[in-house]
């Protein structure tokens, strides 16, 4: 039905940088998040009371003090959860609250509502709580040692890289790591449940998965899902951390509302957010590769760890979208790579921006890196080397064909312009001088595969009614959390009723309007809802087609949307005017939407199949100067080229390509999870973890939009997804610093240094680099 | 006579006068929970995150004075006798966005928006501080406010092209009007407070605050509170009687008499940076890295001192420099060595009805080379790992005298005397330094923690000896990060 041409001119909307549908609303504070919604009376406030000890057995917790701390009103505690006690996203094993025993320093053991903030936070003190202390597990090496897992490990798997290896020319083995990441969202997780007349609720929640939340809480609480409404109209942030690990909150939440009748407002403040919520997975990689003299890779040998946590979340999907993307960009025809999902006494990780493939970049690119430094080669010829090909070595290790591999022109273009191997040499020159600044530089590409790994989430729907006045309501199952999918999907519905985009109204996300749908994730939000609210657009649009036709006695083809008008052969009416006749005609003006991704396959025995609908591209060169005797350093110029196909909206697409690469440069550089000998997190807020500020962004930071983009297969607009992407093209930066460090070596041994690189690390391995004696 | 026992501001244009408020309640909170005022946001409740940014303006010898400040650390009383100007203040009567706002969205300065009233803020008060547009400028400007999502290039093009448009606002227009309403506020100089829960004083005189002191001995002194204001927001920790100084003004002045720098202890950093660097210029980097603008203007040199943290970045400076603290009480006035004031962990030799008044810090003499070096995970706005600071005089290329100082290093800001010991008299050459290396692992023996490991701080402090005699022995010439990447 989508595909059948309908009579409407260029886009007006589509395609135009046109700002957030929230700007104005942002920039004078009149956009309200969870925490703003005006209180209604009688409103509580909760408090969690976390677990201090990061593995026990807890014999005994008398919360009777608690109870009746002054402004009380309920203690909230497995033993009186009336239904199921979880909030995992997956196989059940996320306690809402702890129940006989803890597997994390963070975890929630009970909660208070009271009459205020202050009182709930100050009665959790009151508790006595026994435990029995267990050894715990904190390091992916001990869960790797005592075989601790969340789930059974998996491999991708082609041909013999055994064999390959062996007989390859050359052989390299080395391993390489990553730490986690903290979301830090601006405004931390929040909800606030609403008691309606029988038995009721509705539940207000930052969160990035409506309808999972809807699910949760019914089953907590034994309702069924039509009792229960989740709504957002916007998040302050979310990165992949608020699509499971706003559950917990919300359920809690609703557990209070329920128990007391009355409304109840759980935000949790920066310190227990940090530690009480998941985060990006750390990863340990080892490695070994064999390849020819040109820097080919005849065969690679590829294991992985992943600190998962305390439970399984979100692990499974984010360690295969790991081996998934262990290939990036490059053809990798003897292969096998096998991950671990380790079990570990600290907080579940969770989906971030990149959801695995982040990672496993930041492996094969150090891994090609090795091989330019072992070969006495610029790592740009070796990437470009064992980059996919046109028409042979064009299928991914899980074999699905890579149809429009566009990174040999992008490479291209942006080696020319970043100027890269001019300022390559200028480098190097500089470096064999006597100063204390080192410099380095680096390219690397990216290629992410857009589409729930997930299969079934590939889906959403939408809902969109016409007013007789001709404004539109345009609703849709995915979240806004600032990465611009509202003023996106009212640009494709404005344009396909040819309407100003001022008649579009957003309307917050809502269960009971548009049921059963998939987090807004894995950068397919515009994909899919853009498809969704079109094609509920064009179910109206063709009715209101049939009611002109009729009424000026026409063909249906001749009539014409243009500009909020509708020309019908010799006839024109308002858009407006068209509407009311429509109401006149007894012709509804309300549709939903449907659309699922097509073309996705994917067979998790075999790890095969095509589980992406298309790759996304892009391609960055970072250059950093560090200071040899400190470990401090800059990064002074970066210059990105991302495909976005064509652009839905440039104005937007550019602000995710800039903030997700300053984003995984955070990850890697400045951002330091630090857990003590206990297990408990020391790093949990602003003061002792360090996003990156806006010092950290060079004043040369040249970031295009790759001009010649557009996707091969139709999805809307022939754009490409934009959320994640960029954010791997940060492995730039790690790979810069590397370079600047094994100039030491004259460029003979490639630094070993692990992610993140702060200035401490960089120091330890500029000394590890001189002490080393090459 | 005036009423002493409110506090009176302007919310925007309008009058509040506020009897019956717990002292220590957060401007954030009361915005928030009182006003319903929910433009403000609360991002980490530390003063690191710059979400909650307001600000303050105040009447300066008949001008208005715009300062941005983190409203969730910062205690209402605070604003007695001030303009407390918000997001929600900014459009003008027309409805018109103010040119920050308007550049914010022109730029796409906002994704999730959270951050976005926060750096509105800090804009604002960059509208009224005449910040230049160069990169450097604009990232000291904004080092206090943290975005997720941009990666802050179009907030700095806003910042660019709210600042090259430059032109009065609708607060310039209306400035004659506000230092009117502020003077009609009929603030008292001083305040008392005195609720069941809490006391709170704010005297406006030495004399004054002594004799509170003098009555009540064990109460919490307060200037900017960028610290004390956590012991509220993070440890909800209650505190019987606090005594605000930051309305003494005789503790604002800074001089030179007698060859010292005379620094009253409530100068915010803000206001004493200038003068110092221009003394000491090494200090204006390590200004520029102390907390960001919006702590800069509520903290104090005193505060930095007088709470006597291992990690606060003066410490080292004054002890390197040989200081002097001058401490008073209701009896009288003692002098005391920086380096003395620090006892051990969280012990300093403030007794009971004491305060700090006065910092001395000698003026710099004949050959003297100072250079402090701060070293933190984040350029902007983190809290030291390491933080050395040298102090050394040559004649002839020999080392006449020489005070080091570290913090991060110890329990306290400590001296390195062994490595002092090793240095005097001795040529700068490669082998001083080795010398000094080993002997500062005598010196110290640091803790391992998410700041640093103990061998890294070792080595990093080893190698800032070597950075100093690289650059003043002129074989290096220090780092200027913003010009050396350009």
């Amino acid at each position: 039905m989508l595909d059948r041409p309908t009579k409407s001119l260029l886009p007006a909307s589509v395609h135009k940088p046109i700002a957030h549908d929230s700007a104005e609303r942002h920039v004078t504070g009149e956009a309200v998040y969870i925490d703003d919604i005006p209180e209604p009376r009688n409103l509580l406030h909760i408090w969690p009371a976390l677990s201090p000890h990061a593995a026990a057995r807890v014999t005994s917790m008398d919360t009777r003090r608690v109870g009746s701390a002054p402004g009380v009103v309920a203690v909230l505690d497995a033993s009186i959860v009336p239904g199921k006690n979880d909030c995992s996203p997956t196989i059940g094993d996320d306690p809402v609250f702890a129940e006989g025993r803890v597997d994390f320093a963070g975890q929630v053991l009970f909660a208070v509502a009271a009459e205020s903030e202050l009182q709930a936070r100050l009665a959790c003190l009151e508790s006595v709580v026994e435990y029995e202390l267990e050894e715990p597990v904190l390091t992916i090496e001990q869960a790797l040692e005592r075989e601790s897992f969340v789930l059974p490990s998996a491999t991708i798997r082609r041909g013999e890289p055994e064999r390959a290896i062996q007989d390859a020319p050359h052989q390299l083995e080395g391993t390489v790591r990553n730490g986690g990441q903290d979301h830090f969202y601006l405004e931390g997780q929040a909800a606030m449940a609403i008691p309606r007349e029988g038995g009721d609720m509705v539940i207000y929640c930052s969160t990035q998965h409506p309808s999972e939340i809807q699910l949760l809480i019914s089953k907590l609480l034994n309702k069924k899902l039509h009792s229960i409404i989740v709504e957002v109209r916007r998040m302050g942030g979310a990165f992949g951390g608020k699509e499971s690990q706003a559950s917990q909150w919300a359920c809690i939440a609703a557990m209070a509302a329920e128990r007391t009748g009355r409304p109840a407002k759980i935000r949790l403040d920066r310190d227990v957010d940090m530690l009480a919520t998941g985060k990006r997975h750390d990863f340990s990689f080892r490695y070994r590769v064999g390849f020819g003299d040109d820097g080919t890779i005849h065969g690679l040998i590829v294991e992985m760890a992943s600190k998962c946590g305390y439970s399984a979340d979100l692990s499974k999907p984010i360690n295969d979208r790991a081996l998934l993307s262990i290939d990036n960009a490059y053809y990798l025809e003897n292969v096998v790579a096998t991950t671990h999902l380790c079990r570990t006494n600290s907080v579940s990780n969770t989906a971030f921006r990149g959801f695995g493939a982040p990672q496993a970049v930041l492996c094969i690119e150090r891994i090609i890196d090795e091989i330019g430094c072992h070969l006495g080669k610029d790592p740009l010829q070796v990437r470009q080397r064992n980059y996919y090909g046109k028409r042979t070595r064009n299928i991914t290790p899980y074999g699905m064909k890579v149809s429009d591999f566009v990174l040999n022109e992008m490479t291209v273009e942006l080696v020319e312009s970043s100027d890269y191997h001019a300022r390559r040499q200028r480098i190097r020159q500089l470096n064999q001088g006597e100063s204390n600044l080192l410099r380095g530089i680096a390219l690397t590409p990216a290629k992410f595969g857009v589409s729930f790994t997930m299969s079934y989430f590939n889906q959403a729907g939408a809902l969109v009614h016409v007013y007789t006045d001709g404004s539109i309501h345009l609703n849709h199952g995915g979240t806004e959390m600032g990465q611009g999918l509202f003023i996106k999907v009212a640009q494709v519905v404005a344009d396909e009723f040819s309407v100003p985009l001022e008649w579009v109204k957003l309307a917050e996300t809502n269960t009971s309007r548009v049921p059963n749908t998939s987090a807004t994730a894995a950068s397919s939000g515009s994909d899919l809802n853009s498809m969704a609210a079109k094609a509920a657009a064009r179910t109206i649009k063709n009715r209101l087609i049939g009611v002109a036709a009729k009424a000026f006695g026409v063909e249906k083809d001749e009539v014409i949307f243009l500009n909020g008008s509708v020309i019908a052969g010799r006839s024109s009416v308002s858009f407006q005017k068209l509407a009311k006749m429509a109401q006149v005609a007894c012709v509804s003006l309300s549709s939903t939407g449907y659309y699922k991704t097509p073309k996705i396959t994917w067979d998790p025995k075999t790890m095969t199949g095509h589980p992406f609908y298309y790759f996304a591209y892009g391609v960055a060169v970072s250059e950093v100067a560090i200071d040899r005797l400190t470990g401090e350093y800059r990064i002074t110029r970066v210059d990105i080229l991302h495909d976005a196909g064509r652009s839905l909206n440039p104005a937007v697409d550019l602000g995710q390509i800039e903030g997700g690469f300053v984003q995984g440069t955070g990850w890697l550089t400045s951002e330091e999870l630090w857990w003590d000998d206990n297990g408990v997190l020391k790093t949990h807020a602003p003061s002792t973890y360090k996003i990156p500020a806006s010092g950290d962004v060079p004043e040369a930071f040249n970031v295009k939009i790759w001009e010649r983009g557009r996707n091969v297969e139709q999805t809307i607009y022939r754009s490409k997804a934009v959320g994640e992407p960029p954010l791997l093209l940060a492995v730039s930066v790690f790979s810069a610093i590397t370079d600047a460090v094994s100039s030491l070596s004259d460029y003979k041994r490639w630094s070993a240094i692990d992610a993140p690189a702060t200035p401490e690390r960089v120091l330890m391995a500029i000394n590890e680099m001189r002490s080393s004696g090459v | 006579m005036q009423d002493r026992q409110s506090i009176r501001f302007l919310l925007g244009s309008e009058t509040r006068v506020l009897t019956d408020i717990l002292p220590t309640t957060t401007v954030l909170e009361y915005l928030r929970k009182v006003e319903r005022m929910t433009g403000t946001k609360e991002g980490c409740a530390e003063g690191d995150c710059g979400a909650c940014t307001v600000v303050i303006a105040e009447d300066v010898n008949g001008k208005l004075r715009y300062k941005a400040c983190n409203s969730c650390i910062m205690f209402v009383p605070f604003l007695h006798g001030k303009q407390l100007i918000t997001v929600e203040h900014l459009k003008d009567r027309n409805e018109q966005l103010h040119p920050v706002q308007q550049a914010m969205v022109d730029q796409h300065g906002s994704q999730c928006g959270f951050c976005t009233p926060g750096f509105v803020m800090s804009l604002f008060g960059m509208y009224h501080n005449g910040c230049d547009t160069s990169r450097a400028a604009i990232d000291d400007a904004l080092a206090g406010n943290l975005c997720r999502c941009t990666g802050y290039a179009p907030i700095v093009r806003a910042a660019r092209q709210a600042l090259h448009g430059h032109r009065p606002d609708q607060f310039d227009h209306r400035e004659k009007q506000t230092l009117r309403s502020l003077s009609d506020l009929d603030a008292a100089p001083s305040v008392h407070l005195d609720m069941s829960q809490q006391s709170y004083h704010a005297p406006a005189t030495v004399k004054e605050l002594k004799q509170i002191l003098k009555e009540n001995p064990e109460s919490r002194i307060v200037a900017g509170a960028t610290d004390v204001g956590l012991w509220v927001t993070k440890e909800r920790r209650h505190l019987d009687c606090v005594i605000s100084v930051s309305d003494i003004q005789e503790l604002q002045s800074i001089s030179i008499e007698k060859e010292m720098i005379r620094i009253g202890s409530a100068m915010t950093i803000t206001d004493a940076m200038d003068t110092l660097s221009l003394y000491y210029p090494s200090l204006d980097e390590l200004f520029r890295r102390y907390g960001s603008v919006q702590v800069r203007n509520q903290a104090t040199i005193g505060g930095n001192v007088a709470n006597g943290s291992p990690i606060g970045d003066s410490l080292p400076v004054l002890i390197a420099l040989d200081a002097k603290l001058i401490i008073s009480c209701a009896a009288g006035s003692r002098t005391l060595p920086a380096e003395d004031y620090f006892i051990d962990y969280g012990r300093q030799d403030l007794r009971p009805g004491e305060f700090l008044e006065r910092i001395d810090l000698p003026l710099p003499v004949e050959g003297q080379h100072f250079r402090v070096y701060k070293l933190s995970k984040r350029f902007h706005q983190d809290i030291s790992a390491v933080c050395g600071a040298f102090s050394v005089t040559l004649n002839a290329g020999i080392i006449q005298t020489v005070r080091i100082s570290f913090g991060g290093m110890a329990a306290t800001p400590r001296r390195a005397f062994h490595c002092e010991e090793a240095l005097i008299g001795s040529p700068i050459s490669g082998d001083v330094i080795d010398r000094g290396r080993q002997a500062l692992q005598r010196d110290f023996t640091p803790i391992t923690d998410f700041r640093g490991n103990s061998d890294y701080r070792t080595r990093v402090a080893g190698n800032l000896l070597e950075k100093l005699f690289d650059e003043i022995s002129g074989h290096e010439r220090p780092i200027v990060w913003e010009a050396d990447c350009a």
